[in-house]
């Protein structure tokens, strides 16, 4: 039971999860759980409860139980109490003002990391402003790299998205060059396909991979399908540089995905062993987002805020290349506007860069979602600022297979262009090599550079 | 304008030629010239029309022809449809107390999240799926509003029939606004899972598919479901019948 007393009123809180759920931000995700708080005001009670419980508290009384999900076994058995030493002492609040001291820099941030459990990543947040969310994660520097090099300061990579309704080669291929024009694909070259068909995604990663010998372009590329068809693509020997997955922060939710951590272990082993780039163990590419658990109904009575960073403890043993929330995919029933999608995308960001992630975010919305593009331009510019690794890139940011909208690749250099970001350095050396941007990193057209990448379309 | 393409052919024109795709939408500074950029914002207000838009019921009646029957899911308004999935799940008290027959089959036309697909599209499938099944029993036609998939199972259930098909509108994308998917549950009751249903989705014609192709498909699985005893991912991977797009992406959306 957790108090908070507010002059003259006690509001409860049966336990920790109530007491983290009601302190979320307003969702519909939380109140279509029944768990959101019951008012405004007790909303700001439960943080200010929130804000005087010991960290430690988290170590000891635990949300999901230790026996009946092995998410929950991750987290207590990988703790790291070293890393955790410095902060062990604080409380939720001391450690939102820790977290933002101008003593704090980006080395004990990245110090701390392993000592951060999701929960504590999670409570802290829930304190925490959109401008705080911002001013700590622009502090931590995660990198990764596989033949490109993401999240190094003052640059801004692309997941190059390049759906079609048919998977049609030549299609793909259309967006995929359009794309590098652009100066996008330097995350990856990620395609999600429209069927499960072991032998169209074989294909696809064969034609991203014979254009990427035949053009010198230091990109890696995925087919975002099921681990399992990705096992069997390893086995079939096609180039798989990435191994893809949805995860969840459950262990309920992650069999609804169907997957648990030793099949990771596995996906991951073999993708390694295929040595693409014996220089990097970073071949692991995650989705995830707030709600995923509740609509496997797999969420024990936890908030999605709270279960979406037991995702990134999930992902994180695995040290993947990428890691991206999809925050406005899921469904108006989980984030139903664009103020909702704005703070859930600030929050996944923080909450993954504040355990060591290397964190993208596809900042999108569905059609039954209260939001626009103006919304979409709005978060984009903020996670600029706090510095995500990887945002997408797709067609005039209309994605034609899955049927929503996420940012295009003009989207990307208005970012780019706005905040002085710049690619990833080894794409970026590819594109000044071909005359595809100028000195200060603005797209060129010129005609020799168009026609190098439109004549691949007939190698397609 | 200097950023505009290079003059002499568009060399964007094969790109374009190749996908659907908005490729080739060429750059003002790092942004969208004005064309394409209020091309997207038609095509997405007329999905958020069509989100929106109000099902009328006395026009589907009557391009329906003969009797149906109007039910109200349990979600009083679209806010409450799009932030609790369940409400369009269940009948709301007030409706009306269903004929329960020996009834082959109900045919269910629900709103979903595309009113627009259904005024479009309904009927012309309803008519040209009942011409393929002459030895059905039918229960009359209901309208039901405010209505998701699942909202065929309490209907049937009620009806006392054997299957169910549920036309509904598709979640509007930017390239179509008025596709209509249609949901064949064999043995329909309250707490179906998903994965018990078979689709046929996409019917909007011209660009999807056809009335025809529609009701061919629909009254085949119809058929397979009648011989098994069952509708499911079952019987679609024994058949292998071409159907939605499947995919890794996470969540319902």
């Amino acid at each position: 039971m957790y108090l908070s007393d507010l002059a003259g009123t006690r509001h409860s809180f049966k336990d920790l999860k109530a007491l983290l759920a009601a302190a979320t931000p307003f969702r519909s995700g939380d109140q279509l759980a029944g768990i959101a708080a019951g008012s405004a005001e007790q909303r700001v009670a439960a943080r200010y409860a929130l804000a005087d419980l010991p960290l430690k508290t988290f170590l000891q009384e635990l949300l999901v139980p230790y026996e009946d999900d092995e998410v929950t076994r991750l987290i207590v058995d990988s703790h790291d109490m070293a890393a955790f030493a410095p902060i062990s002492h604080l409380t939720v609040g001391a450690f939102r003002e820790w977290l933002l001291s101008n003593e704090t820099g980006g080395e004990q941030l990245a110090a701390i990391a392993p000592g951060v459990t999701p929960e504590m990543a999670a409570a802290v947040c829930k304190l925490m402003r959109n401008q705080d969310l911002i001013a700590v994660a622009r502090k931590i520097g995660v990198t990764s790299a596989f033949r490109t090099t993401l999240g190094l300061p003052r640059r801004l990579s692309v997941r190059l998205q390049p759906n079609h309704a048919t998977d049609d080669p030549r299609g793909v291929a259309a967006s995929i060059l359009d794309g590098l024009m652009l100066g996008c694909g330097d995350a990856v070259i990620g395609v999600n396909p429209a069927t499960d068909n072991i032998e169209t995604a074989r294909d696809l990663l064969e034609l991203i991979d014979r254009l990427r010998q035949r053009l010198e372009i230091p990109i890696q590329s995925c087919v975002l399908t099921h681990v399992t068809n990705t096992l069997e693509l390893i086995e079939l020997g096609a180039p798989v540089d990435l191994t893809f997955q949805s995860i969840a922060g459950t262990e309920a939710a992650n069999r609804g995905f169907g997957v648990d951590l030793g099949l990771l272990a596995e996906a991951r082993d073999a993708t390694l062993a295929l040595g693409r780039n014996p220089l990097s163990d970073n071949v692991m590419y995650f989705e995830t987002g707030q709600g995923s658990a509740l609509s496997a109904d797999a969420h024990h009575g936890v908030d999605q805020q709270t279960l979406e960073a037991r995702a990134y403890a999930v992902a994180r043993p695995f040290r993947p290349l990428l890691v991206n929330s999809v925050v406005g995919f899921i469904g108006p029933e989980y984030l139903y506007d664009g103020k909702q999608i704005t703070r859930a995308g600030l929050e996944d960001h923080f909450c993954g860069k504040l355990m060591g992630l290397p964190m993208g975010v596809d900042v999108c919305y569905t059609n039954h979602a209260c939001a626009d593009q103006d919304d979409m331009d709005d978060l984009l510019t903020l996670l600029g600022v706090a510095g995500v690794n990887f945002v997408m890139g797709v067609p005039g940011a209309d994605d034609v297979m899955l049927n929503y909208q996420s940012t295009s690749f003009h989207d990307a250099l208005y970012v780019r262009e706005a905040l002085g970001l710049r690619p990833a350095p080894e794409f970026e050396d590819w594109l000044s090599r071909n005359g595809l941007i100028d000195d200060t990193g603005r797209i060129l057209e010129t005609k020799d550079a168009q026609r190098l990448l439109l004549d691949h379309l007939d190698h397609a | 304008m200097p950023d505009a393409p290079a003059p002499g052919g568009d060399p964007f024109a094969a790109l374009r030629r190749a996908t659907p795709a908005r490729v080739g939408l060429g750059r003002v500074g790092q942004g969208l010239p004005t064309a394409p950029m209020l091309a997207f914002q038609l095509a997405h207000a007329r999905a958020r029309d069509a989100v929106h838009a109000e099902l009328d019921v006395e026009r589907v009646r009557a391009a329906l022809g003969g009797s149906s029957l109007v039910v109200h899911a349990a979600a009083p308004d679209r806010a409450a449809y799009l932030a609790d999935p369940d409400l369009g799940r269940r009948l709301d008290d007030g409706s009306p107390v269903l004929p329960r027959g020996d009834f082959d089959l109900a045919l269910v036309v629900a709103d979903g999240l595309s009113a627009t697909a259904v005024h479009a599209h309904a009927a012309a499938v309803i008519s040209a799926l009942i011409a393929r099944l002459p030895d059905w029993t039918l229960a009359p036609v209901v309208i039901a509003r405010q209505g998701r998939v699942a909202i065929g199972d309490p209907i049937g259930a009620a009806l006392g029939a054997r299957a169910v098909v549920v036309l509904i509108g598709e979640r509007p994308g930017l390239s179509a606004a008025d596709s209509l998917g249609a949901y064949i549950t064999w043995d329909p009751k309250p707490g179906r899972r998903d994965s018990e249903r078979n689709c046929v989705s996409n019917i909007r014609p011209p660009g999807g598919l056809s009335p025809d192709q529609a009701a061919d498909k629909i009254a085949w699985l119809l058929g397979e479901a009648r011989r098994l005893g069952f509708t499911g991912v079952d019987l679609k991977d024994r058949e292998a019948l071409a159907d939605g797009p499947v995919t890794s992406r996470l969540g319902p959306a």
